[in-house]
């Protein structure tokens, strides 16, 4: 039976983590916030299904908007909206892979196995974010 | 100093939680199901572009454009955003937890009408209504 080391109080690698996640939970509802007052007042109440309103929120990304009724889609490929979604790519993608590192390592304990897993995701994200960053600044 | 962890998964689903125990289950898989939904979205939409990927990448987005996946990614991303407020709150103003269940309560009674409602309106719009 291997053994867990378990987690020590006070100012470590688990406890930023833990507050990481919390916090940027936090700032990713500011961040959709911002992406839906913003895309009410460039005209998406008559122009935006509400389906293309919520994917516009969650990614401010201008190919959510090719679909829509929206006619020029100048003012919605800024460099502060693709500031906004390489913001929103950064929280999701390092809270999101923390999690899945979070529920994976509740079920195995063997050293080894979360040493490589720890490793495999962190490659995971910094490809993730590399592709997205790309993504968001050429299309 | 070790913790000694010798609960398996079986037995991890078998426990008799109750309310906060499903919304504890149904935030990890959810979430799970959020961040390979969104990584492979990344990669697909990446793809799309490229002269080598285009089939792939384009065959990968329709399938999250379909109304069948739009319903369980809409729950995920919801019950994800819904729960995760309440635990944010909870956590970080530590006082409140003692109000947890009826937390709980309001988290469902926000939950079931919007899902409802986004549920009613995807079948209607696949069924061809």
């Amino acid at each position: 039976m291997n053994l867990r080391t378990a987690p020590q109080r006070g100012f470590n690698f688990d406890y930023v983590m833990w507050l990481f996640t919390r916090l940027s939970a936090l700032a990713m509802y500011l961040l959709a916030l911002i992406g839906l007052v913003g895309a009410l007042l460039m005209g998406a109440r008559q122009k935006m299904s509400l389906a293309d309103l919520m994917r516009w929120a969650f990614m401010p990304e201008v190919t959510h908007v090719l679909n829509t009724n929206v006619p020029n889609i100048d003012a919605w490929k800024t460099i502060f909206w693709q500031g906004m979604g390489i913001t929103f790519l950064f929280f999701a993608s390092a809270h999101g892979l923390h999690g899945l590192l979070n529920v994976e390592e509740d079920y195995l304990a063997n050293a080894k196995v979360r040493q490589v897993l720890r490793i495999l995701v962190t490659l995971i994200w910094i490809a993730t974010n590399a592709i997205g960053i790309y993504v968001i600044l050429t299309s | 100093m070790g913790l000694k962890r010798n609960v398996s998964l079986r037995d991890a689903l078998r426990y008799q939680g109750k309310g906060p125990m499903l919304t504890f289950i149904l935030h990890r898989i959810s979430g799970l199901g959020i961040v390979l939904f969104v990584s492979l979205h990344v990669l697909a939409s990446f793809m799309m572009n490229q002269p080598w990927g285009a089939q792939a990448g384009v065959f990968i987005n329709s399938i999250y454009e379909h109304w069948l996946f739009q319903i369980f990614i809409f729950f995920f991303v919801l019950f994800h955003v819904i729960n995760g407020l309440r635990i944010t709150l909870l956590d970080l103003w530590p006082k409140l937890i003692e109000y947890q269940r009826e937390a709980i309560w309001l988290e469902w009674s926000i939950f079931l009408p919007v899902y409802g409602m986004a549920f009613y309106v995807l079948i209607r719009g696949g069924l061809g209504g």
